[in-house]
């Protein structure tokens, strides 16, 4: 075999194998979707939405009382989460590019983006839990915002970045003061990629469960009461996929799957809304 | 000078730093009310620096300083106790590629407007279409006025900053490098706005493009390597420069 | 040109003193910039960026003081010592931290070459039109909440594995000497090993897509050059764009590591969840640091065991910032460039 055969042999096996990882990649996304789908669809009933979750003993039952737990804690979460993570992410961006204060910060955020999130939870159990003396839905809220705030504040700081600095001047140019500088012209012109990041950090606590194990616990009662433990998709279904109970994993199951189509409809409606806005 | 009696701006010992780096050196400058001065000379002599120091830009950047005194009416700008954002709204600014703020075309002139005057809803209407009438814009968005401003062509863009910085009805409108963005067409319309505009506001221009200073511009000063190298009336800096240096960079030798 | 003539109403306005002296309709109205609001804005971000600072130290802070008895009772026990028996209330670490090394590390071991892959071909082979459709698909393997990979791997995976997969393992990996041991005993289909596949297809999505985006930053110039040389895509890959990347790929499967190492209801699902190793073999059940606070912490009584919990929390939280840290320098010397 001479140089250049071997050399393209070596190329075209290579090339191969990049190909099959591909396909390994794509191989478990489908199998796991497909197995959400399958399983899921089977357990979705209108009992999911109208009834409690089954009580120890029980057979039937619904999600309800996890699904409204869930969104009431997510939203919250959200609402808190999102305006500080975007003056923080305004301070990293248009005020303490170069100082001490937002290098660390920013240097804190990257950090906290990839902490472990079952450490968040511990963290507020600390705080929370220990000294309220009870699991609730507000200490739930707490671990879920500490989880948004670091992927807001990155986000922002990356949008803003973006907008070009003649904006920023053309803005000064009309005498503008710097706040109104930055919240009327620069953080709109970077709002859809704000946007995205708010939309993708939701994805990411709707299917949190690890942080709220310890904080907002869970519970088999109908509660909006945000002082006392409450119900959760994500611990309901982890509770029920280890129970023995076929009934109770087929539940589990349709939770999987509403769980999994909104997280991931949420990044892709993220994603297709960045893209057409840009 | 043309017209000394009534100097509006003026430029004196005005020495500017990049850092260390000393990027103009000893600026005397006056420049004249309701006239178009423009600024000339090769990329990095300091022109858009100078332009930009009227309305103090430099303060954004910690970096950037200036020294010496810069007169508008009399009275030296660069003293601490001036208020940028005040003296901002009495010197407009225009950049080389278009800056319309991602909101509407009626909102981006307004938004200016907003910062420094409290108008009723009437008068903001009537402020706007003013202000667009000036630029030359009216007819072409009178109908669209709440579509984006980033959805006009670049020309139109251009002349939406026009209003934009008209709105706020400044003394001084400075502009840099306007058209370098912009096609023929587009430019003899800016061109020709900048001719109406001079009637009621000091307007200063810095342009790489000589014929565009030697047609628009009455006075023009020649910037080489952080220095006015010349300052005069367009017609005979452009006809017979004092200086060789700048009958070598306007016949076209260097530059 | 003579300026008397141009004199409109509105240069009669504006045309005066400095600073502007109020007169006509215009000047009237004009707003003084209150520089409060100003001042006021940036004392509102500065604090927020302050809480955020102060939270990520607080976590540390009170980690330490929660896990502050057991390593006072334990020392580096807690660290070095196999029997975790809450129980007896004795809490030696080393099984739990084993696991989460060795799950982390086999995680690593068959993300790392197949994110490569997936790079290489989602910058070099891929056409155009499918190059988005297919990082998107890829990016939202990350999406996917880890219950969901944990209960999969639980009810679907696992039993397929210990049909299918894990006496082919045996049977061919297990014979090789030395090596074998670790493919060996009974195909329980959860364990060791399954937490660290479910790990590595977890982890796939971050370290290729970073892989990916700093093979893209390659200067053209370069790439073209090579290829202008005569060479083939794969001594492109290899010889030019991985050297000029590789503190970006080093800084992307610490990525992947991290979030490995911090993964919780996935492993604690497969994982087996023994606190006891009785052999070397990656087919046994195990136990990580996060799946024994999972599993243990909701019914620890107050005292020891919670510390004790809490202490595996603090040192897996500095061990991942180890490692993040170590992520976001080379990420940063990768952006320098």
């Amino acid at each position: 075999m001479t140089l250049i055969q071997r050399r393209k042999l070596t190329n075209l096996m290579a090339l191969g194998l990049s190909l099959l990882a591909m396909g390994f990649g794509l191989f478990w996304l489908g199998w796991i979707l497909l197995t959400v789908l399958q399983q899921g669809l089977a357990g979705l009933s209108i009992n999911l939405f109208t009834q409690m979750t089954p009580p120890p003993g029980a057979a039937d039952g619904g999600l309800l009382n996890a699904l409204v737990g869930s969104v009431l804690m997510v939203s919250l979460a959200t609402m808190v989460g999102t305006p500080i993570g975007i003056l923080a992410g305004i301070y990293l961006a248009e005020y303490g590019q170069k100082s001490w204060l937002g290098s660390a910060t920013r240097y804190v955020n990257d950090l906290l983006l990839s902490a472990p999130s079952i450490v968040i939870g511990l963290f507020v159990w600390t705080l929370v839990v220990s000294r309220m003396q009870t699991y609730s839905g507000w200490a739930g809220i707490a671990a879920l915002s500490l989880i948004v705030v670091p992927v807001v504040v990155r986000t922002t700081e990356n949008m803003l970045l973006l907008v070009p600095d003649s904006l920023r001047e053309a803005a000064f140019a009309l005498g503008a003061p710097k706040y109104k500088v930055t919240t009327s012209v620069v953080l709109r012109a970077a709002r859809s990629g704000v946007i995205t990041g708010i939309l993708l950090a939701v994805a990411r606590i709707g299917g949190e469960t690890a942080p709220l194990l310890f904080t907002s616990l869970s519970s088999q009662f109908w509660s909006m009461d945000l002082g006392q433990p409450i119900a959760s998709l994500p611990v309901m279904i982890s509770q029920f996929a280890m129970s023995p109970f076929p009934e109770w994993q087929q539940i589990a199951w349709a939770g999987v799957l509403i769980t999994t189509l909104g997280v991931l409809m949420l990044n892709i409606l993220a994603r297709t809304y960045f893209r057409q806005k840009n | 000078m043309s017209d000394s009696k009534d100097v509006h701006i003026e430029f004196r010992d005005f020495n500017f730093y990049y850092g260390r780096s000393r990027a103009l050196h000893n600026i005397n400058l006056p420049i004249a009310r309701r006239k178009v001065t423009a600024f000339i000379g090769p990329s990095g002599c300091g022109k858009s620096t100078l332009l930009r120091s009227i309305n103090r830009m430099f303060d954004l950047y910690p970096e950037q300083r200036a020294e010496g005194r810069l007169l508008v009416d009399g009275v030296n700008v660069l003293d601490p106790g001036t208020d940028p954002t005040t003296l901002r709204a009495r010197v407009g600014m225009v950049f080389q590629k278009p800056t319309p703020f991602p909101m509407s075309i009626y909102e981006n002139i307004a938004f200016g407007v907003r910062l420094h005057e409290s108008l009723t809803r009437a008068e903001m209407d009537e402020r706007v279409e003013w202000a667009l009438n000036k630029a030359a814009l009216w007819d072409e968005v009178k109908d669209k006025l709440h579509a984006s401003g980033s959805s006009l062509s670049g020309g139109q863009q251009q002349r939406l900053c026009i209003a934009r910085g008209v709105a706020v009805k400044p003394e001084v409108l400075l502009l840099d490098e306007p058209t370098s963005a912009l096609d023929p067409i587009s430019t003899m319309r800016i061109e020709e706005l900048i001719d109406e505009l001079k009637n009621e506001f000091t307007i200063v221009i810095v342009t790489h493009n000589m014929q565009q200073a030697a047609r628009i511009s009455d006075n023009t000063a020649y910037m080489y390597l952080g220095e006015l190298v010349e300052y005069g009336i367009t017609d005979q800096i452009f006809i017979k420069p004092q200086k060789k240096a700048t009958e070598d960079y306007i016949t076209g030798r260097f530059g | 040109m003579d300026a008397s003539l141009a004199v409109s109403k509105d240069d009669a306005q504006t045309g005066g003193q400095w600073p502007p002296v109020v007169e006509g309709s215009g000047e009237a109205t004009r707003k003084r910039v209150s520089s409060w609001q100003d001042a006021g804005f940036a004392w509102l971000v500065r604090l927020v960026a302050v809480f955020v600072l102060v939270a990520m130290s607080g976590i540390v802070i009170a980690l330490v003081y929660d896990a502050w008895p057991v390593l006072n009772a334990f020392g580096l026990d807690f660290l070095i010592s196999s029997e975790w028996n809450p129980p007896m209330d004795r809490y030696g670490a080393l099984v739990l931290i084993y696991g989460t090394l060795v799950t982390s590390a086999i995680a690593l071991f068959i993300a790392v070459p197949v994110s490569f892959g997936i790079a290489i071909f989602l910058t070099e082979l891929s056409p155009a039109w499918l190059r988005r459709p297919l990082g998107t698909a890829i990016e939202l393997l990350a999406a996917i909440p880890s219950i969901v990979y944990g209960m999969w791997g639980l009810l679907v995976f696992a039993p397929v594995f210990a049909t299918h997969v894990q006496p082919l393992l045996a049977s061919t990996l297990g014979k090789i000497p030395f090596l074998g041991v670790l493919f060996s005993g009974p195909p329980l289909g959860i364990g060791l090993l399954t937490a660290g596949i479910v790990l590595a297809i977890m982890i796939i999505p971050f370290i290729a897509s970073v892989m990916r985006d700093v093979f893209e930053i390659t200067p053209p110039m370069i790439r073209e050059s090579a290829y202008g040389l005569g060479c083939t895509t794969w001594e492109v890959v290899w010889r030019i764009v991985l050297p000029y990347s590789k503190t970006g790929v080093v800084g992307g499967v610490m990525l992947g590591l991290g979030r490995a190492l911090g993964e919780t209801m996935a492993v604690t699902f497969v994982i087996g969840n023994t606190s006891f190793l009785t052999s070397p073999s990656l087919f046994m059940p195990g136990n990580s640091a996060t799946s024994a606070i999972a599993n243990e912490f909701a019914e620890a009584a107050p005292g020891l065991h919670t510390s004790a919990l809490i202490g595996l929390a603090l040192m897996l939280f500095l061990i991942t910032l180890v490692v993040l840290m170590i992520s976001r320098f080379m990420l940063s010397r990768m952006k320098k460039h």
